[in-house]
């Protein structure tokens, strides 16, 4: 009879396993203390000097645009953070568009119109076969000479000025009635969530379907409303200025950060709409017949049915497109947008600091691509088939 | 672009992997591995007309080009046996440090974070710079001071960056720099009317205005020089016998320039009585064998590319494209800073 105790032979296959896989840890571990070590020593050596202490000491250099103040003066890392927000930035504002741009052309590629399946499949194959570098720098460039320079400045409408320099709009003047208004629309979406658990608990009792969305969304506008009137309702706005050698005043995005948006979001559209397309596509037929033959509307059957399925198939690639976006944003450096690569490299040049400044770019971009694939993996969980 | 930047990072990586198991620096390594490739490594500007440009046939040119030119002739007696480098901002001191080029001679300002953390030494000064603006004519600017508000274009990853927010700070003044990687870009954005100004080296504000302008009499470079930029090729740390032939190479060139030695009389100029002369071209005292090369290293210096003015006029001077005036860059004795130490 075997025994129980744990049997430690070679001719264990746990024991052996085990043994395998110390080794390759080992092996790993070394190469990397190895290459790390050496580059180091050999630092040492020729003289380069190394380590991140420079990060506390004074920039020195001023940066174009940042969503907080930054000032020459301040450390590098601040100069990090400010590279970081403008990436995040494009990313984000990158993110949002492309969804939207991506979703539409993907439904239009399967449209019974001719003209608009035939458009949107050439945009396809037209923008995704384009290097996403080029597009950049064409869109940048296009911007550069289309618009005006900012002297004598396009204004389409009051309040709005389009150069060269980018594009100018009025920004609400911050008041405390604002901060009542953030109020009452925060009570508003916590009305709607609750009246959306009550219209759903309603239906589990009675089966009468309630509407789910219209009259949330109306709660929450009304809350706002209700908040903006209490607060006094503030209407002052900050108009940007003309002046002699260019407009100032209110808010102000470059021609640096639309083509990097743009750009982006046109490129990485393209592929999320093959990824609809084909989420859409991959629902069989005889689900929407089913839904058809139950009584649901159109309307019921591509929100209860349809969309759930596809939605399993469109989350994880989409997540990849995300990601792809977000580490191609790297790329902006390339049209004088002041992103993290942008910093690192005027830091790596002031300070030497090559290892250093590329370990930061390595750990941000792997920080923000996991936090990225973390938040759409949760997504996808929600989504998924439950199993029952 | 940045491609490059990563593989030559890679590089540098696995030769210090590789340096680690190799026995440590002995003198004169470079100077060996150079004689036994027969060939110079040289490192240079992507494109900098009178700097280092390739023309259309791929020949290299410029100033910066003709001290690597001159050094081939001095180490291997042949001009032509460089490989040229073309690297950005970004790329040329780790192409240095990693032992990828055995000079750098890609108009780089000495400064002394530059000369002491990085592993590098700086040789001698080949071009005395400063930096400035250039502006559209019609904008009315005169002068610097009325640059309020203006967005100004640069290139990241030079020392332009830093002398730009110095000089606005301490003439109190906003402004706003709009930093673009590649130099191309960078030109091209301040000639389709992105920024106000566009900053650089006085000499690269003449090569651009001279190649990248469509009409160059309509911009204008502002009488402001911002900053010392003193500018010249430099050298990995811890061989320092490669490091003195370096500088001596370039100190050769003044000499010659200031004993009236030329690429035209230099043959002639071998028979001449006066000892310095001798000296130089190595026809009394054998220089060149303190130096681990041979006597008439000069010699085939000033042959090949002629003497520091003949560079400088050739390249970048009155007779060239750029028509940059002397000024600090004559020689001592005419009222500039160029001073060699004596060959002797």
């Amino acid at each position: 009879m075997r025994s129980k105790r744990r049997d430690w032979s070679w001719r264990s296959r746990a024991v052996r396993g085990l043994i395998y896989q110390l080794v390759a840890v080992a092996a790993i571990t070394a190469a990397i203390w190895f290459l790390a070590h050496n580059t180091l020593e050999n630092m040492r050596v020729r003289g380069i000097q190394s380590g991140f202490g420079f990060l506390t000491q004074p920039a020195g250099f001023d940066i174009g645009e940042s969503i907080f103040a930054f000032d020459s003066a301040d450390p590098y890392w601040k100069a990090f953070l400010v590279g970081l927000s403008n990436t995040l930035r494009a990313a984000l504002v990158g993110i949002v568009l492309t969804t939207l741009l991506g979703t539409l052309i993907g439904i239009g590629r399967l449209s019974r119109n001719f003209l608009i399946r035939k458009l949107c499949t050439g945009y396809v194959e037209l923008i995704r076969n384009i290097p996403v570098l080029i597009q950049l720098l064409m869109w940048y460039f296009v911007l550069n000479e289309w618009l005006p320079p900012v002297a004598d400045a396009l204004n389409p409408f009051p309040g709005i000025f389009l150069s060269k320099s980018g594009m100018s709009f009025p920004v609400p003047e911050w008041e405390h009635g604002h901060l009542v208004t953030l109020g009452g629309l925060a009570l508003g979406v916590a009305a709607a969530w609750l009246y959306r658990r009550w219209a759903g608990a309603a239906f589990l009792r009675t089966g009468i379907p309630r509407p789910m969305f219209w009259p949330a969304l109306a709660i929450v506008i009304i809350g706002a409303l209700l908040g903006w009137v209490a607060g006094g309702s503030p209407t002052a706005l900050e108009m940007p200025i003309r002046n002699e050698l260019n407009v100032s005043g209110g808010g102000a995005v470059t021609p640096e950060f639309l083509a990097v948006a743009i750009g982006l979001s046109v490129y990485t559209a393209a592929f999320v709409a093959e990824i609809v397309r084909s989420g859409i596509q991959s629902v069989p037929w005889g689900q929407t017949e089913a839904a058809g033959a139950l009584g649901l509307s159109r309307g019921q059957s591509l929100k209860l049915v349809l969309l759930p399925q596809a939605l399993r198939v469109i989350i994880p690639p989409l997540t990849n497109q995300y990601l792809n976006l977000t580490k191609n944003s790297s790329l902006a450096v390339a049209v004088g947008y002041p992103d993290l690569v942008s910093i690192a490299n005027t830091t790596l040049n002031q300070t030497g600091r090559a290892v250093e400044c590329i370990a930061v770019l390595m750990t941000v971009y792997l920080t923000l691509s996991l936090l990225t694939a973390a938040l759409m993996n949760w997504y996808n969980a929600r989504s998924a088939i439950r199993e029952r | 672009m940045r491609q490059r930047t990563v593989k030559l990072l890679a590089a540098s990586l696995l030769a210090s992997a590789g340096a680690l198991l190799a026995a440590s620096a002995h003198a004169g390594k470079t100077l060996d591995a150079i004689k036994q490739r027969d060939q110079v490594v040289c490192g240079v500007n992507t494109g900098l007309a009178g700097f280092s440009a390739a023309d259309s046939q791929g020949n290299w040119n410029g100033l910066d080009v003709d001290i690597c030119k001159a050094l081939a002739a001095a180490v291997l007696g042949d001009a032509k046996k460089v490989k040229w480098v073309p690297l950005n901002a970004q790329q040329r001191f780790t192409a240095l440090q990693s032992g990828e080029i055995d000079i750098l001679s890609r108009n780089t300002t000495f400064t002394l974070t530059r000369d002491a953390s990085l592993g590098l030494f700086m040789t001698a000064v080949t071009y005395y710079d400063g930096q400035g603006f250039i502006v559209a004519k019609k904008s009315k600017i005169t002068s610097a001071k009325q640059l309020k508000n203006a967005e100004i274009c640069v290139q990241s990853g030079t020392t332009t960056e830093k002398n730009l927010t110095d000089y606005f700070k301490s003439i109190n003044v906003k402004m706003k720099p709009v930093v673009f990687e590649g130099f191309e870009a960078s030109v091209k954005a301040f000639f389709a009317g992105r920024c106000q100004a566009y900053t650089t080296d006085a000499s690269g504000l003449a090569s651009i205005r001279n190649k990248e302008a469509a009409k160059p009499d309509d911009y204008l470079i502002l009488p402001e020089l911002i900053s010392k930029e003193p500018l010249g090729p430099m050298v990995r740390r811890g061989d320092d016998e490669w490091f003195t032939i370096v500088k001596w190479a370039i100190y050769a060139l003044l000499e010659a320039e200031e004993y009236g030695i030329t690429q035209a009389n230099v043959d002639q100029m071998k028979s001449s009585t006066e000892p310095p002369i001798q000296r130089i071209l190595g026809t009394s005292e054998d220089t060149g064998k303190l130096l681990g090369l041979d006597k008439e290293w000069a010699y085939r210096e000033i042959k090949a590319v002629g003497n520091y003015g003949e560079i400088f006029d050739r390249n970048v001077g009155p007779t060239s494209a750029l028509k940059l005036p002397r000024g600090l860059n004559n020689l001592w004795n005419k009222g500039g800073l160029q001073y060699a130490p004596p060959i002797r």
